[in-house]
């Protein structure tokens, strides 16, 4: 059943120095997540009264939402639009955005006060349909939930033909099939609902008027939110498909990789279009006379984040070369991160701040440790399920 | 102490009717109707006459008794030494008095707690419900439906809701509550109107405190500075005040008169109206997703496609 044109398990041993420094990254996180549960968000945190987001907020969950989108992004262009050669990018996009998903959940509950509650947004009696926190929760759930149908096939695939565990082939036999015939609506399911909740995440703060820098601040956050997320998807995709092959020593999918960041300019020219033409109407580029912390990570954000790699990767000699390639990604990943940094943390200036916020210890080690452990569980789920597809045909072609 | 309820009924009335040489005797008889409102459907509020406040903090004091604070003995609110900077309200205390002195002008006090919004974008933003604004006007908090994400504390444009990170387990929301349990349970006013001895603080229906307001603005119009804060901020308050001085002279913040959660509730429900904008997305792709189908498209004719999906032919047959 499985060629060697198709995904397969990644051969090779799991405990590298770079996996120990990963679960050494994840123990010092644990260290931390149990004086946080332990002893309280004041003892962890540096959050006070009027900054009740930090970092938690602001990387964990918005940009890991971000960065998670290569998962509905990849579904759309293989699926929807049916560019079928760029299918082997999709089971690792949509296992990162799984795991993505995953984590966000993790440093959600570390920072929510009553976590035991998380649940409370599925209970109707506690609906709150005017909340666009409400709308973000219950999207997130359902995308979640989403991504592990989606990812069902992987897992059974990886049975199904066991002849030493027969009764388990049968049912992943089943639900596989099940799975693949309804397979069209959940993948729809996902895209909607990335595109809901990625701008809902923006739409968050347009709450707050008052305490926002008015270079982020814009009703039109939320479509911002939506753009940035639509262009740092491929990108995504392309930083982890580089990644994962210079750590498994393979030839990197460049004929796949560059055609797919012809994709990029175009997504990533219109946000920019919309950012710049955000300012133009709101008139707030007056703002970028004045030289303060807000200006200047503005400034970095969209000309390292936005303009610069939009440039490079107008330029074939750029997609052709795996370094650049990889250069001008990173930037884009950077800057959407950076993006949602700004937005959250450094854009909120609250009326009665004493101090500026910065992350205590303990937040940063938490925020490491989640994104250790989403490469480490990446890493052993590639070891043991077909996730990638082995490249060595591919470059021969 | 003497029986508390006759003599605050006493003062209210005296301030109603005009002790402060404001009003004439004609809106003691509007008292009565204040009052009763209370426990009809009346939203109600309370009104600050700043220039009144001499800053005794003994609405501190009452404040944190019927919160069920640790509270220190009265005594020690008399001690000064705190208006040396400005405090803000905190998961201990609902409220604090600040002093704004201004050159030769009378130093003046402002107690600060929450103006209970009548659209308050902490109600808007809670995804649980959590926070409510009631019929009688107070905003009041749940903490069992509470998740405590703190996205109040975000929405808040007064900046009001803290949150008592010390508490590891059952941390909740702090804010004031204008005492709705308190007076659910048959008492007239809040405890930190009911124990203001200069009668600065009147509870009343909001519509007759704004009427109030005004009235001593036209009548005083040296006196008092032509803008009552509460009245349009953010949508409109329950909490009302009235000032000799400059509003941002005294600690308060500028916020406009649209209610924070028109937009974000506008756009929200913009994309959610009768589940078309998404239903019409999902149509949309399903369409194009159905028109790209390649049915000729087979794996072993393509090498460029190494991995035609076996479920992508489930998914478009």
């Amino acid at each position: 059943m499985t060629s060697h044109e198709h995904a397969a398990p990644v051969a090779r041993r799991l405990l590298t120095p770079g996996v120990l420094m990963l679960l050494a990254l994840v123990g010092a996180a644990m260290i931390f997540a149990i004086i946080r549960f332990a002893f309280g968000l004041s003892v962890a945190t540096n959050l006070d009264q009027q900054h009740p987001w930090g970092i938690w907020i602001a990387i964990d969950v918005a940009t890991g939402v971000a960065l998670a989108a290569g998962g509905f992004t990849s579904a759309a262009l293989v699926y929807v639009f049916n560019r079928n050669r760029f299918h082997s990018l999709v089971r690792p996009a949509l296992l990162t955005a799984m795991l993505g998903y995953t984590f966000v959940g993790m440093g959600l509950m570390a920072d929510l006060g009553r976590y035991y509650n998380i649940w409370h947004p599925a209970l109707p009696s506690m609906w709150q349909g005017n909340s666009v926190l409400f709308e973000v929760g219950m999207c997130v759930m359902c995308y979640l939930t989403v991504l592990y149908i989606e990812f069902l096939p992987l897992v059974c695939e990886r049975f199904i033909g066991d002849t030493g565990r027969p009764r388990l082939a049968r049912l992943c036999a089943r639900i596989d099939r099940v799975v693949r015939r309804t397979m069209f609506v959940f993948i729809l399911a996902g895209v909607v609902l990335s595109c809901l909740h990625q701008s809902s995440l923006g739409h968050l703060m347009v709450i707050a008027p008052t305490k926002m820098h008015a270079l982020w601040y814009t009703p039109l956050l939320g479509l911002l939110f939506l753009l940035s997320a639509a262009a740092v998807g491929f990108p995504m995709i392309i930083v982890e498909s580089l990644w994962s092959s210079w750590s498994f020593s393979r030839q990197p999918e460049m004929h796949l990789l560059r055609e797919l960041a012809r994709f990029i300019p175009p997504l990533l020219g219109v946000y920019l279009a919309f950012i710049i033409g955000n300012m133009a109407v709101r008139e707030t580029y007056g703002e970028l006379r004045t030289v303060s912390p807000q200006t200047v990570c503005f400034g970095i954000e969209v000309a390292a984040g936005v303009v610069l790699p939009l440039v490079m990767l107008l330029m074939d000699r750029v997609r052709r070369s795996p370094r650049l390639l990889l250069t001008a990604c990173l930037l884009i990943v950077f800057g959407v991160a950076f993006n949602r940094i700004n937005v959250f943390l450094v854009a909120y200036q609250p009326p009665f701040a004493e101090r500026a916020y910065f992350p205590s210890v303990g937040e940063i080690v938490v925020t490491t440790g989640l994104m250790a452990g989403l490469v480490l569980v990446y890493r052993v789920i590639v070891t043991y399920l077909p996730v990638l597809t082995p490249t060595s045909r591919s470059v021969a072609t | 102490m003497k029986s508390s309820a006759n003599r605050r009924w006493f003062l209210k009335s005296l301030a109603l009717a005009g002790a402060p040489v404001v009003c004439p005797t004609v809106e003691a008889d509007e008292t009565d109707g204040h009052e009763s409102g209370a426990t009809s459907s009346g939203t109600m509020g309370v009104l600050m006459d700043i220039t009144q406040c001499v800053g005794c903090r003994k609405c501190e004091y009452a404040c944190g008794q019927a919160a069920g604070f640790n509270v220190p003995p009265i005594e020690t609110f008399d001690d000064r030494a705190v208006f040396e900077n400005d405090r803000r309200p905190g998961p201990a205390s609902y409220t604090v008095v600040n002093r704004y002195a201004a050159g030769e002008s009378p130093e003046r006090f402002v107690k600060v707690n929450c103006l209970h919004c009548n659209e308050p974008a902490c109600a808007s933003a809670c995804l649980v419900g959590a926070l409510q604004k009631t019929a009688t006007g107070a905003v009041v908090y749940d903490p069992w439906k509470c998740m405590g994400c703190r996205y109040c504390m975000v929405a808040c444009p007064f900046q009001i809701p803290a949150y008592e990170y010390d508490n590891a387990f059952t941390p909740q929301v702090r804010k004031c509550t204008m005492c709705a349990d308190r007076i659910a349970n048959g008492a007239r006013v809040p405890a930190c109107v009911e124990i203001c001895p200069k009668e600065c603080l009147i509870y009343g229906r909001r519509d007759e405190l704004l009427a109030l307001a005004h009235d001593r603005i036209r009548q005083h119009p040296d006196r008092y500075v032509e803008h009552i804060y509460g009245e349009h901020e953010a949508g409109g308050a329950s909490w009302l005040y009235l000032s000799d001085r400059r509003f941002a002279d005294l600690g308060f913040v500028a916020v406009p008169a649209a209610a924070p959660s028109h937009l974000t509730e506008t756009l929200q429900h913009a994309v959610f109206k009768h589940w078309a904008p998404p239903a019409c997305l999902y149509g949309l792709l399903g369409a194009i997703m159905w028109l790209s189908r390649r049915p000729d498209d087979e794996p072993k004719t393509s090498p460029a496609v190494p991995t035609m999906p076996p479920r992508l032919k489930g998914a478009v047959s």
